[in-house]
Formats: structure tokens, C-alpha cells, sequence
């Protein structure tokens, strides 16, 4: 049993046990425009809750891209790096960005879920 | 002060434009399906883009108004032809380029097209130093629309009979629904084109039956992607008043016999530089693997010293990687010559490289 969650920053959450899988949503790739440019977190390094953990850039401009829970960076979707352009076509799923091994749970909970973001989303369309 | 709008804002909102502001206009940045995409279809077919925001500056006059723009630019305009345009800068008495233009020679006079942002100071400049003794107008009633790409010449001719048959970098007067519209075979993407000055009045119908004919709308977004890529300069970011045009490796657009007299402000800071040499001269940059080096990255050499700057970088859709331009100090600016820029705190390797990064394919002569 897996839920989605999803981040203030536009990012979205799958935890399955204790690995999370986080990529941007749809939402933030129709903002970003063609993303042409992917740079992940290290393999094996720790990331902080809302912290930076990679960055994507479109021809316009670059972006951070945040975790919205702390963790381990247990694996990196080089697919991404090499094709920019996938995570506009499949951003909530083949796209993804990292794995986390996290560390509490807990830190799960401020996040919201389906609904709430796509109001939250449409409600800050900038 | 209100953002202005072009006579095209209710087209571009049709065709579900995301704007920007851009030297006080509500402008198109892109249409709905990106820039990637706007960027392509420009070089494999035509796009058409909005400049209406930049500045048609006609000044009238006959041989004295010949000898007093020579005064002004570094240009033999007394040998310019009927309907010829050149590339050109008005620069400061320190050879500083306040902008870079487009003259035309016109029946009555010259017909200049500015920048949008500096369209306004040009226009006191240029009002200031031509004494105020020949009429001026920066005519706000014409838009300026832009159509680029090789199918543009077909698609543009079935609307204004007779384009095609117009040379690279000259003009004529032409019908559009028995309106005259000035049209130059030019632009500003590394392709061949045209830009049609026309009543504003006229603008919207003139676009949409050339978005009839297969053209298609292309906003500033791409309009950046495809002039980096074609190694042009951008003003405000390549080229500005601490940049000489020698400096900004245009020395190309300024005339040899002018040169050879002087008489033209700025011209003892051009001939200078020309004869010694300069400190720092605008590159090309080809950054290794896929990193993109922006406006203001820091570019050092193999031991680690400044030597640079990048003035334009992003994405070349059309190259498939990143590109870029910048200033570099005069020693560093051999081909393949080894540089590293500093993005995000880290060190990038990158290589010197010519412009452009995309071969034009502008119709020299079609006669």
C-alpha cells in the first residue's frame, strides 16, 4: 500500500516501506516549460527536508528542485539526466528523480494529498 | 506606468500566449506548444513573431542628412543604395554602443529599426546630435512583424506578391489590401525572412492569413534561442556602453572607408583598437556535456584566473546542447582554447568556439 504526496515546492512523494521515490509534478513541468537540463543528488549522500537536492533548467531559466523529506539518497534516475525532455512527457512516473531511505516517517504528514495539491496548484498558477 | 500592448495582443491570446513584460509591452513569450518546438518549426518551415515593441525611427531628409548620419555611424551611407539596409551601432564618444540597429535607405530619408528598451533615449540622442533640423518620427501607428524560416519566402509571397524576388538585407515598399507595407529581407535568427512594417491597423489580418498559409506564431522565448544559436548579440546582455563594437567582434559592420578617415564619434576609441588591439573580445562558448552556463557565469582559465564573463547562454534546441557567449580577456580568445565556468559553485569544462553555432541559410541573391 503506497500513497502519493505532494510538496508546497511542486515536488510528489511515493513512499513504499522506507524508500521514497520523489520527481516534480505535471503541475510544475507545464510551469517550467521544456526542461532541457536535470542534475540530481550524489548517490549515497543525505539530504535535509526542504532542502535542494538537484535542479532543472528550461531554455528560460533554472529551478531548484527541493526534498520534501529527509533521507539517504539511495538511487538517481540517470534516464533524466540523459533525456531532459522525458520528465516533460512522463513526469509522475518514469520520470522520477530520487530514492530516499528515510529517516522519520513522520515528516510525511504536513504534505498534502491529491486533492489538496491540484487546489493548491490551481490556486498558485505562477 | 501601464504596460503597452502591440496591435497583435488579442492573436497572441488566441493562440493562448504566455506573456511578459519586456521594455514596457505585455509581449508573447511562448504559445502552447513551448519554445523547443516554436524553435524548431522556425528552422524547418517559418515562424512569425511580434516585434512591434521595437522602435521604426523614419527621419527625413536628402544629401545633408547623408553627411550628418556619417557623422553619427561608422557607415558609407553616401554609397548605400535605394532600399539597402546595413547592421549598425549608435555609440557614445568612447565608442560604448548605447544600440545596435538596422539602417535602411528610403525614398524621402532612412528608416532605422531600434531596440525596444533603448528606442526612446535613441530617439533624444539622435534628435540632440542631428540638431533637430530634419522631421523625426518614431511612428507608433506601424507594427513590425517578423517572419523567418525557409518556407516563410512561399508562404509570405501567396499574401505580398513579389517578396520573394527581394535580395538579402534590402527592402521595398509593397500592397497588402491596398495598404503599403515596407518589407526587408532580414531578420534576426539565423534564417532567411522578411519583416513587414505595416499599419497597426492592418497587423492582425496581415498574421492571420499568414498563419493560413502554414506559418505559425513564435514567441520571444524562441526568438532568444534562435538568435544565440545564429551567434547574434543581444543588446543589453552581449552589447552595452562598457562594450565597443570592436570589443563585441562586429568590426565587420563597420566600413573600411570610413575608417580610413575618421570623422564619426567614437571613431578615435574604434581606430585605436583596432590598430593595438583590445583587452577583451565577445566569444563563442561550448560548454562539454550538458551544463548551462546563463548571463553572468564567471569563466576562468586552466589555472583558475577570471578571465571572462558570459553575456547569453541556454539551450540550442537546433545544436541539441548548450550555448553560450561571452567576454574574454583578448589571449583567451583563440579557438579551442580550453575555459571553465562556474556554475552553482562548481567548475564546468568548456571550449572557446566560432560563431555560429548554427549555419545560416540567408538567400544572398535570388536574381
Amino acid at each position: 500500500m503506497s500513497e502519493v504526496k505532494y510538496s508546497k515546492e511542486h515536488e510528489w512523494i511515493k513512499l513504499e516501506g522506507d524508500v521514497a521515490t520523489i520527481g516534480i509534478t505535471k503541475h510544475a513541468t507545464e510551469m517550467l516549460g521544456d526542461i532541457v537540463f536535470a542534475e540530481l543528488p550524489e548517490k549515497g549522500s543525505s539530504v535535509e527536508k526542504d532542502g535542494t537536492a538537484g535542479v532543472v533548467e528550461s531554455t528560460k531559466a533554472a529551478s531548484d528542485v527541493y526534498t520534501p523529506v529527509s533521507g539517504e539518497v539511495v538511487d538517481t534516475n540517470q534516464e533524466i539526466v540523459d533525456d531532459p525532455s522525458k520528465i516533460n512527457q512522463d513526469p509522475e512516473n518514469s520520470a522520477w528523480f530520487f530514492k530516499l531511505k528515510i529517516k522519520d516517517k513522520s515528516e510525511m504528514d504536513s504534505l498534502m494529498n491529491k486533492d489538496d495539491y491540484d487546489k493548491f496548484a490551481k490556486e498558485n498558477n505562477t | 506606468m501601464e504596460t503597452k500592448k502591440t496591435s497583435l495582443y488579442q492573436l497572441h491570446q488566441d493562440c493562448n500566449a504566455k506573456f511578459v513584460e519586456f521594455a514596457g509591452y505585455q509581449m508573447p513569450i511562448q504559445y502552447s506548444e513551448g519554445i523547443v518546438e516554436e524553435h524548431k518549426f522556425t528552422r524547418n518551415h517559418s515562424g512569425i513573431f511580434d516585434v512591434s515593441h521595437m522602435g521604426q525611427l523614419f527621419i527625413y531628409g536628402g544629401d545633408e542628412l547623408i553627411k550628418d548620419l556619417e557623422k553619427i555611424f561608422p557607415l558609407d551611407l553616401k554609397n548605400l543604395k535605394l532600399n539597402h539596409s546595413k547592421y549598425s551601432f549608435l555609440m557614445d564618444k568612447d565608442a560604448g554602443i548605447q544600440d545596435d540597429l538596422i539602417i535602411t535607405k528610403i525614398d524621402e530619408g532612412f528608416l532605422i529599426i531600434l531596440n525596444a528598451a533603448c528606442k526612446d533615449n535613441d530617439f533624444k540622442i539622435l534628435k540632440e546630435l542631428l540638431k533637430e533640423k530634419y522631421k523625426m518620427v518614431l511612428d507608433e501607428n506601424r507594427s513590425l512583424i517578423a517572419i523567418q524560416g525557409p518556407k516563410s519566402s512561399q508562404i509570405l509571397n501567396e499574401v505580398v506578391d513579389g517578396v520573394k524576388d527581394l535580395n538579402f538585407m534590402s527592402g521595398n515598399w509593397f500592397l497588402f489590401d491596398n495598404q503599403k507595407v515596407y518589407i526587408t529581407r532580414s531578420g534576426y535568427t539565423g534564417e532567411d525572412g522578411f519583416e513587414i512594417s505595416i499599419l497597426n491597423n492592418y497587423a492582425d489580418k496581415l498574421t492571420r492569413e499568414l498563419i493560413n498559409k502554414g506559418s505559425k506564431l513564435v514567441g520571444l522565448g524562441a526568438r532568444d534561442t534562435l538568435r544565440l544559436e545564429a551567434g547574434l548579440c543581444l543588446y543589453g546582455h552581449d552589447l552595452d556602453k562598457d562594450k565597443t563594437p570592436v570589443e563585441a567582434n562586429l568590426k565587420w559592420a563597420i566600413s573600411k572607408e570610413r575608417i580610413s578617415k575618421g570623422d564619426f564619434i567614437g571613431s578615435d576609441i574604434i581606430i585605436k583598437q583596432l590598430n593595438d588591439g583590445v583587452t577583451k573580445i565577445r566569444v563563442g562558448i561550448k560548454p562539454e556535456g550538458r551544463i548551462i552556463a546563463r548571463e553572468k557565469t564567471k569563466i576562468f582559465n586552466q589555472s583558475d584566473v577570471h578571465i571572462g564573463e558570459i553575456t547569453s547562454g541556454t539551450f540550442g534546441p537546433s545544436v541539441n546542447g548548450p550555448v553560450a557567449m561571452g567576454y574574454v580577456e583578448n589571449k583567451f580568445s583563440k579557438k579551442n582554447t580550453k575555459v571553465f565556468l562556474e556554475v552553482r559553485g562548481k567548475k564546468y569544462a568548456a571550449n572557446i568556439c566560432s560563431l555560429p553555432f548554427y549555419k545560416k541559410s540567408y538567400v544572398k541573391g535570388v536574381n
